[in-house]
């Protein structure tokens, strides 16, 4: 578990280091949410309508955006290497890049999707309801995207391929998440949706490891 | 499992699809034939959606292939990653797209079929979007199998995502539907009613067979040129 932590606590470093590439990420979840309203035009009941799938798409494509350098910094430092020889299971050390991941990326988009909401015009338990599923759901989207990034490790055009191979497989989670959120607003079972999306980010929890880990190795081979 | 053990080896799959393929070309063609004719004009016009239920003899079949073709996908990587089997990288790099081509018959002739029962010529319906989202899903493997110059490496990384993706396309399913529930009622005219008239039913079993003939003549012809193509690379690469 030591070296899991002493892991993450690397990450969030480096992370701490460089705080523009976060920025840089939140600036494009921002930028990107704003052109819808520009887009679709600013009827406000429009806009409350649709504010849960375009937040939750763009917190997907934010959250992607920052994915192709997971492991390809590791990949040319040789840090990979040392963690392909390290004594204990790759699948951790896949699982703490990915859990680094999520608290740069998707807690702050948790965080910062209320805001946002607020421009949408949704009302107070709703933004909380965002919040909440963006907080369940994000953990999904860092494990799918950290699978795509290691897959695509090495490989030409890798950040549109990233986006290929992680896009379709994060649908449900997509769904699930924009749907809670819907259902709340609309009077459904906001706690049903809730319930599915925990349980898709638990799966997620529970196969992804094991197939990053499997595709670092033959990337280190 | 022994025989496909011993169908791993690309020189002894070789003289076995030179015994197999000219039989297996020849009863397809017949097959397809006798298919088309039993389709197109033996089978009596539907009493309600008339001559353009025969797109379903190419639409339904090409539906299952799509979907049978992922999981034979997802078998491949299997093989490649556990006995590291170098026939399975290479037939996976022939089927894909292959199975993607099947994908993309039955989404073209969903299409043209529901233009005129549905009136558009696509709606959101879950089952619509699922088979979009496999299409999407053989696109990834093709892509990704072809990313990288050393070719081994992304037989491998394929291998991994058909494996992922075969265990994600039930929950995509499922959450599709889901989907689809909450978001429009079922407005959609279904085909479904009482069982399948026999008059029907017979050429779409047929076709059905005829069409999975098809897609394993494909998949065997385009693996033999894989086999071309990797010698002439490694033959190029030696020189």
């Amino acid at each position: 578990m030591s070296g899991f932590s002493a892991l993450v606590a690397r990450d969030l470093r480096l992370v701490w280091r460089r705080p523009g590439d976060v920025a840089v990420v939140l600036a494009f979840f921002v930028v990107a949410t704003t052109l819808f309203p520009l887009g679709i035009g600013p009827e406000a009941n429009v806009l409350a309508r649709i504010a849960a799938g375009v937040l939750w798409c763009a917190a997907l494509f934010a959250a992607l955006l920052s994915l192709d350098r997971l492991f390809a910094a590791d990949l040319e430092d040789g840090t990979l290497d040392l963690l392909l020889l390290a004594p204990w299971p790759l699948e951790l050390a896949a699982l703490a890049k990915c859990c680094a991941h999520w608290i740069v990326t998707g807690l702050p988009l948790a965080a910062l999707a209320p805001v946002l909401g607020v421009a949408f015009g949704l009302e107070p338990d709703v933004l909380l309801a965002l919040s909440a599923t963006l907080l369940v759901g994000t953990p999904a989207l860092s494990l799918i995207g950290g699978l795509a990034a290691a897959l695509t490790l090495g490989a030409r055009k890798s950040g549109a391929l990233l986006a290929l191979l992680a896009l379709p497989l994060c649908v449900p989670t997509l769904i699930f998440g924009a749907g809670a959120v819907e259902a709340l607003a609309t009077g459904g079972d906001f706690g049903a949706h809730l319930a599915v999306l925990a349980a898709l980010a638990l799966v997620a929890l529970a196969t992804t490891p094991w197939a990053i880990a499997a595709a670092l190795r033959q990337a280190g081979e | 499992m022994a025989d496909l053990h011993f169908l791993a080896n690309p020189a002894r799959y070789r003289r076995f699809s030179q015994r197999v393929l000219p039989s297996l070309a020849f009863a397809t063609v017949l097959m397809l034939a006798f298919g088309l004719y039993l389709a197109l004009i033996q089978s009596p016009p539907d009493y309600q959606q008339g001559d353009t239920v025969r797109i379903m003899f190419v639409h339904v079949p090409s539906a299952w292939i799509a979907m049978a073709g992922y999981g034979l996908l997802a078998a491949l990587g299997a093989a490649l990653l556990v006995w590291r089997h170098p026939l399975a990288a290479l037939m996976a790099r022939a089927a894909a797209p292959v199975g993607a081509g099947f994908c993309a018959v039955c989404l073209l002739t969903g299409s043209l079929w529901g233009r005129p029962m549905w009136g558009a010529y696509w709606v959101w319906d879950a089952r619509l979007t699922s088979m979009l989202l496999l299409f999407f899903l053989y696109l990834g493997h093709i892509a990704l199998s072809r990313a990288y110059d050393e070719p081994e490496r992304g037989d491998r990384a394929a291998a991994i995502l058909a494996l992922i993706g075969v265990i994600n396309l039930p929950i995509i399913k499922f959450s599709v539907d889901w989907w689809n529930t909450l978001h429009q009622p079922a407005s959609v005219a279904r085909l479904g009613g009482p069982s399948i008239h026999p008059s029907i039913l017979v050429p779409l079993l047929w076709m059905a067979v005829t069409l999975f003939l098809l897609f394993v003549l494909l998949v065997l012809l385009r693996t033999d040129t894989e086999i071309d193509r990797r010698r002439l690379e490694n033959a190029e690469q030696q020189a």
